[in-house]
């Protein structure tokens, strides 16, 4: 796990002022830039499109009227081969495959749809050109997941694998997945202040 | 000298040894989840009162992993999959 490593200003002038949350009546409220709701919408769509193209794209789409879809079963057996997806639709067990696959069978279109309802309620309630956003308490619990879904595929693509490293020391200024690294830690802090509205 | 005792087949579903030994459900840490995130989930998920919720996150960022809810493979299949859903990384195994 992680402390929210939200890092110093250390002059950069691009940085702007990071939004976070704070505790409004009912739930949480905070002011987001243009800039900053174009990067969680944009994050937050892109989770809703792998969680749910991965989901049509795997052979068996159900077909209208099919039982296992109606009764929210899954065709899908193997965990994910995309290293984002298998941590955001995890193993049920850690050394039993076969319970693994009967355990996904059962839970994982709940678990996409889910994470797709999380997304969703993320892009309705924060305006494409930022402003204030208020939020009840629901809508801050799919915030919650939305934002930790990002956080989990941004680990999988940036390669964190140790809480306490320093990434901007890891990856060169080149490698285009640094202008990432940034986002990573905002989101966390935003994430940490959502929390503490909440508590 | 007898013969070898055939063994017999038997259909282990799982479910005829849960009796006396419980399932549990494991969280394992990870890099990412935030520790005041995880410790909400658990409140949130079981009911846990703050010290406790704040215990077995301690417990899970220093040991690895630790057990966060025990019962039947039924219930603790739930557990998983509400954890899951918080995308924390939660398995069910049998406790032994």
């Amino acid at each position: 796990m992680s402390w929210d490593g939200f890092p110093a200003d250390d002059g950069d002038e691009s940085v702007e002022i990071a939004a976070a949350f704070r505790a409004a009546p009912g739930g949480a409220a905070a002011y987001f830039e243009e800039g900053q709701a174009g990067v969680i919408r944009s994050l937050v769509s892109q989770i809703a499109e792998l969680v749910s193209a991965d989901a049509e794209s795997s052979g068996e789409t159900p077909a209208a009227g099919d039982l296992e879809a109606q009764l929210g079963l899954s065709s899908h057996a193997e965990a994910p081969d995309d290293p984002v997806l298998a941590r955001l639709l995890p193993d049920g067990y850690a050394d039993d495959k076969d319970a693994s696959a009967e355990f996904r069978r059962y839970t994982e279109e709940t678990l996409r749809s889910g994470k797709i309802s999380s997304a969703q309620t993320v892009l309705a309630s924060l305006p494409p050109g930022g402003g204030e956003v208020r939020l009840s308490e629901p809508e801050c619990q799919q915030w919650l997941r939305a934002l930790n879904d990002v956080r989990l595929a941004l680990s999988v693509r940036l390669g964190i694998t140790d809480e306490s490293e320093d990434l901007s020391e890891r990856l060169s200024p080149e490698d285009p997945r640094s202008a990432y690294i940034w986002v990573y830690q905002w989101l966390a802090y935003l994430q940490d202040s959502l929390i503490e509205s909440l508590t | 000298m007898g013969v070898a005792p055939v063994e017999v087949e038997q259909p282990m579903t799982g479910q005829d040894t849960a009796l006396d030994a419980p399932w549990v459900t494991v969280v394992w840490n990870d890099p990412v989840n935030l520790m005041n995130y995880v410790t909400y989930v658990f409140q949130k998920v079981f009911g846990y009162p703050k010290a406790k919720a704040e215990k077995l996150m301690l417990d899970v960022h220093h040991k690895g992993k630790a057990v966060v809810s025990a019962g039947t493979r039924e219930a603790m299949e739930r557990d998983a999959e509400t954890l899951h859903g918080y995308g924390l990384w939660a398995t069910v195994s049998h406790d032994s």
